[in-house]
């Protein structure tokens, strides 16, 4: 089951330590609000991204299975 | 203002023998005497629905069926919102419809509540002068006559360009401001009071009323296979003139707007967040998705504007793309950020001389803003602002030179002036 | 002889671990009042800060505990553990221990939420958050009160400090909050910044320049 990574925009005040800690997927855009890759999470990836989802300040990432409706 | 002056005179037909079904002004005793009252009936109207095809009627065109299982499987007590804020300054058609034909649309409210297995509902309305009272006392009359089995709370929306969005209506309901929120857990699952909640445009719960009276076959009678029934169309022709039109979907736009008479220098299909077409190619196509997608375009809630010759395509745009980026819910970093700088750019493109690196910035936030929003808003208008640039080319290049094609500076299409600055401008 | 040894013993470890978890509050608190859009400690990336500040958030409570099981151990005074967590029903120093039980009731509802952060609403979170900001005063308070270690001396003069840290950023962050612009406010200070030519420019939701 591979994971995909999303952000709720409305929570997102653009903290950054996302693409600190997801380089592979995140990077900032020019207002400091990230721009994720809907590239899916590979098993490599899924500590960082799961460490992402639980230290973005916001809460504002959702880490999810591919097929499920959010 | 009285009525006769906040809507337009009204066309039954596209042409002759297209069936009119939905603007005949009824009041109640009329209504009852050419439909009489509701047959509510239950679950099987999800299926004669289904049957019919009847798809969305606010834009998004998403089959109601599917919304009507969605809700009446959520298991809880689910809530039905009849959609009338019609935020696109533009748009006229629900204004109208439930100006002249309210009962129809109350009857579809009722009988979608029966069909998810509630007796809570809500017609979310602009506040256009009169129109709550009118409503009130539609609603008042029909309790009197004891025909509703759900009770219906009317609530006003804001004039906010997204105070229709499905997600605004119900935070809006719920008490807040009309401002879209993220989508996760869906408006169909937790929404009004936490409630599963049914929102539909008021034009479909009115071709629903019809349907749970006359059948699929019926409905399908008029459009197309793939896209069956008919649809109001606002359409704003070349004359200045604009008319709410019940029309067969599928109906050549060069007929609706009447293209042949009163020539245009381009068409803009579906409103702000729409595309523009060169007349020409407008006159052509008919008003069905399966025409209109290959051309970039979209049925969407079925608004047709023609611009006239003599009126400057690009002035019009600045001002929509302006008033677009004032209508940003203010919520998301991109949208909020990318907005205002492409409405600004866009003005700047438009002037003699804009510095060399403008169009690449304009390209630059439009492609930053887009789906990064909770919404469509960002979507929309950037899809608007990459259509201005394709199909005034011509137009821009004069400009940058001093120049400009244009005979007349008059605002062609309506666009509300202001910025909303305060919470209270969101209530 | 050695029961009173080992019990002032136990009375001076709680007393020193007390302290310590006074000194890493002040800090965890510090970095918390620092994540932020703009907020950053020079030369820290932005995760070490949101890092640093649960780690020794984590570390802190293993203080408290100690702090906690120590005191309650210690024979020299009688101080019940209902007392630690109930305030205010110890008979030794009611009011000044019954504050220590708050702050440990704060700081567990804070850290508690903390670690299910992720599967509990946003909001809810936030809100049992903010209770931090109550959380660290009467911490001080509990502290200050409780014994005369920090009353005089240098441990003074670092509580004074701490409180002054933490009191300062507080402040600060609070000047920057009152003066950011409200949602509703965003996009007319956005039109405004961008009429006025600015192509990249800062970002609108800050009242200045990032």
């Amino acid at each position: 089951m591979s994971q995909q990574l999303r952000v709720n925009p409305i929570a997102c005040t653009g903290h950054g330590v996302c693409a600190e800690l997801l380089p592979e997927r995140v990077i900032l855009d020019e207002w400091g609000y990230p721009v994720i890759s809907p590239e899916p999470i590979p098993p490599a990836l899924r500590k960082a991204a799961r460490r992402a989802v639980t230290d973005c300040p916001a809460l504002a990432l959702l880490l999810s299975g591919h097929q499920r409706a959010w | 203002m009285n009525a006769s002056h906040v809507l337009p005179r009204h066309d039954r037909h596209a042409r002759p023998g297209d069936p009119s079904r939905l603007l005949q002004a009824m009041d109640l005793d009329a209504h009852l005497a050419a439909y009489g009252p509701p047959p509510y009936g239950g679950r099987q109207l999800i299926e004669v629905v289904a049957a019919a095809g009847l798809t969305g009627r606010g834009g998004a065109g998403f089959p109601a069926a599917r919304k009507l299982t969605a809700v009446a499987e959520a298991g809880r007590r689910a809530v039905v919102v009849g959609n009338g804020a019609e935020s696109e300054p533009a748009s006229r058609k629900d204004q109208q419809l439930l100006w002249t034909a309210p009962h129809l649309v109350l009857d579809g409210l009722q009988l979608a509540a029966e069909a998810v297995g509630t007796t809570r509902a809500y017609l979310y309305v602009n506040a256009h002068p009169g129109f709550p009272e009118q409503l009130g006392s539609a609603l008042a009359a029909r309790a009197a006559a004891g025909l509703d089995r759900a009770r219906v709370q009317l609530v006003t929306a804001p004039p906010r360009f997204l105070a229709g969005e499905e997600s605004a209506v119900v935070s809006r309901i719920n008490g807040g401001p009309a401002i879209p929120r993220f989508k996760v857990p869906p408006v169909f699952r937790r929404g009004v009071a936490g409630a599963p909640t049914l929102v539909h445009n008021v034009e479909t719960l009115a071709h629903l009323a019809q349907i749970a009276r006359y059948g699929a076959n019926w409905f399908r009678a008029a459009g197309t296979s793939a896209e069956p029934g008919t649809m109001l169309a606002t359409c704003w022709r070349a004359d200045g003139t604009v008319e709410v039109v019940e029309t067969a979907i599928g109906v050549p736009l060069g007929e609706l707007l009447r293209l042949g008479e009163l020539p245009a220098q381009a068409v803009l299909v579906g409103g702000y967040h729409g595309t523009w077409l060169t007349s020409g190619r407008a006159a052509t196509l008919p008003l069905a998705n399966a025409g209109l997608r290959p051309a970039g375009a979209a049925v969407g809630a079925g608004l047709l504007a023609a611009l006239p010759h003599g009126r400057c395509g690009v002035a019009e745009a600045v001002r929509v793309v302006r008033y677009l980026a004032a209508e940003s819910a203010g919520q998301c970093g991109p949208c909020f950020n990318g907005l205002p700088r492409i409405a600004a750019g866009l003005a700047e493109l438009a002037r003699p001389r804009p510095r060399p690196r403008l169009r690449a910035d304009l390209e630059r936030w439009a492609g930053l803003a887009e789906r990064r929003g909770a919404c469509h808003h960002p979507d929309g208008s950037v899809r608007f602002l990459r259509s201005t640039l394709a199909i005034f080319g011509t137009e821009l290049t004069a400009h940058a030179r001093g120049k400009c094609s244009a005979t007349s500076h008059r605002p062609f299409f309506p666009v509300p002036a202001g910025v909303p600055a305060s919470q209270a401008d969101w209530i | 002889m050695s029961g009173i040894t080992a019990s002032t013993a136990l009375w001076y470890a709680s007393r020193a671990t007390g302290i310590t978890a006074l000194l890493l509050l002040s800090v965890v608190v510090l970095l918390g009042i620092t994540v932020d859009r703009q907020g950053r400690l020079p030369g820290l990336p932005r995760f070490a800060v949101t890092g640093l500040h649960r780690n020794l958030s984590l570390i802190a409570v293993v203080f408290v505990a100690m702090h906690v099981v120590t005191a309650v151990a210690d024979s020299y005074v009688s101080i019940s553990l209902a007392a630690a967590v109930i305030p205010f029903v110890s008979s030794y120093e009611p009011f000044w221990l019954g504050l220590g039980a708050v702050s440990l009731d704060l700081m567990a509802a804070v850290i508690v939420t903390s670690l299910v952060r992720s599967r509990i609403p946003r909001r809810a979170w936030r809100a049992v958050h903010w209770l931090s900001y109550g959380l660290y005063p009467v911490a001080v308070v509990h502290s200050i009160g409780s014994s005369t270690d920090l009353q005089s001396g240098w441990l003074l003069a670092v509580t004074v400090s701490c409180v002054a840290a933490v009191a300062g950023a507080a402040v600060f962050r609070l000047r920057r909050s009152l003066r950011a612009v409200p949602r509703s406010g965003r996009v007319a200070s956005a039109l405004g910044e961008a009429a006025g030519g600015l192509a990249g420019g800062p970002a609108a939701d800050q009242g200045r320049p990032r």
